[in-house]
């Protein structure tokens, strides 16, 4: 007999339901008083360095219709490519920005948008540069446990050829499931459960 | 910033252990039958976290208003409460070593003591309290801890089968120090028989892990006619030492 490991297991994950809004957008549910804002509502500041961009993300499923009740939470580095987390190390991340957007899908349109900046280049585990992304992860009723995916920017076109990560994905067909076009200002992201144009989820 | 990992050690940035998929429920899950439309059917692509997930950003103590962890009072008339059993839900965050694992933001939801949710998408027939939100928070202590105050929620029927019905239960998101951490579950009540019979807890395949998700009646915990107390522990994703990462000279 071996020792044991003494692992304990990971909180199985059950899905966020229909009144997800309630526990993390409550201003949103028109629960007020109790939080005085939605968190991750506002990321950008007067102060925020970096390109202003406005994103906005659909979540369809199957059938081709957009969820209604999702929620989606991004995280991104700043301009200069730095995260605001302790466990960055490379250096310090603009003190004006942290980051991290939480938004409901609306209720009608099932879109949602993100004012946020256009994040710097991060590095892949051997040093590479990744191209420019938003770490994204979608919850909703009918989501068993969250999906995480990632978003690129359409304009990158050198930086998306020699991303490490994208470059795993072997069928080349699938890439442009992850990649945000441009329009002005505006990034549209369409994030596709099921079907031809499945977005490619990570197990990461 | 408040002061993240062990007291008194650098912040730890180490790639997270995979998650046991067969853990966790699958994405299609027909008995569930909102999870047909909605499951992922291509594999997942699976990768060693980078940058973009062991990072993730932190929440601190002052961002909480006094009364976030109290859904007793956080939404009711000054000098009145809400409908029903008086309870605290305590425990820890843990990290897949046993490690507590300080300021994990707690967001949690839930139904009414009649089983009701305060959302205009709702329309179960058990009257909404109006003393009553649903909605708390709190960030974990030094060595994982947590505890928040709100009263029993109901089980409530939902449109799945033609007779479903959720057993009593409080959402729960759970925020740790990466973005690859990022969690939400559902906390069950010990003893309930609804838990055996709802198919969205059904999703998960283990029985033992659908128990990891059922709170213990705490006895001793329990508050001398006030209210009584149930434990649940909550497990974030380990983490590996940066000690043996492979990595490039300087990093």
């Amino acid at each position: 007999m071996a020792q044991k490991l003494d692992r304990l297991k990971e909180s199985p994950s059950q899905t966020a339901g229909p009144y997800v809004h309630i526990g993390l957008t409550p201003n949103f549910a028109d629960i007020g008083g109790v939080y005085p804002d939605d968190l991750g509502a506002a990321m950008v500041g007067d102060k925020t360095k970096g390109e202003r961009i406005t994103v906005k993300m659909r979540v369809i499923d199957g059938a081709g219709t957009p969820l209604k009740d999702a929620l989606i939470e991004i995280w991104q580095a700043d301009a200069a490519g730095l995260y605001n987390s302790p466990a960055e190390r490379r250096g310090a991340a603009d003190p004006h920005f942290t980051g991290w957007g939480r938004r409901a899908t609306d209720m009608v349109s099932g879109e949602c948008v993100f004012e946020t900046i256009k994040p710097g280049r991060v590095p892949f585990n051997d040093g590479r540069p990744m191209a420019p992304h938003l770490t994204v992860w979608i919850v909703a009723r009918g989501i068993n446990i969250g999906l995480h995916t990632r978003m690129y920017f359409g304009d990158e076109e050198a930086a998306n050829a020699e991303d490490p990560v994208l470059a795993r994905i072997e069928h080349k067909v699938r890439v442009p499931t992850l990649i945000a076009q441009r329009s002005g200002d505006t990034y549209v992201f369409d994030i596709q459960l099921q079907g031809d144009d499945e977005t490619v989820f990570f197990d990461i | 910033m408040s002061n993240i990992g062990a007291p008194n050690r650098p912040p730890e940035a180490g790639a997270f252990f995979q998650r046991d998929r067969d853990w966790h429920p699958p994405a299609f899950t027909p008995g569930y039958k909102t999870s047909v439309l909605r499951s992922p059917r291509r594999a997942l692509l699976s990768l060693n976290s980078t940058i973009s997930e062991i990072t993730g950003p932190v929440f601190g103590h002052d961002m909480l208003g006094e009364l976030d962890d109290d859904m007793i009072v956080n939404f009711a008339k000054p000098g009145e409460s809400a409908i029903g059993p008086r309870i605290m839900v305590y425990g820890r965050v843990l990290d897949e070593r046993g490690i507590g694992v300080p300021g994990v933001l707690i967001e949690v939801w839930q139904a009414n003591a009649g089983g009701r949710y305060r959302h205009k998408k709702e329309s179960y027939l058990a009257p909404l309290d109006p003393n009553f939100g649903g909605c708390g928070r709190t960030i974990s202590g030094d060595d994982g801890s947590y505890c928040f105050r709100t009263i029993q929620p109901g089980p409530y029927p939902w449109p799945n089968g033609p007779n479903d019905w959720r057993p009593a239960h409080i959402h729960f998101s759970v925020f740790g120090h990466g973005f690859g951490q990022r969690l939400i579950t559902q906390m069950y009540f010990e003893g309930d028989p609804m838990i055996w019979k709802c198919p969205i807890v059904k999703t998960i395949n283990d029985p033992q892990a659908i128990e990891q998700l059922t709170a213990a009646l705490d006895m001793q915990a329990t508050l001398p006619m006030d209210m009584r107390a149930y434990k649940f522990d909550i497990v974030l994703r380990g983490r590996r030492s940066t000690m043996f990462e492979n990595r490039r000279e300087g990093n």
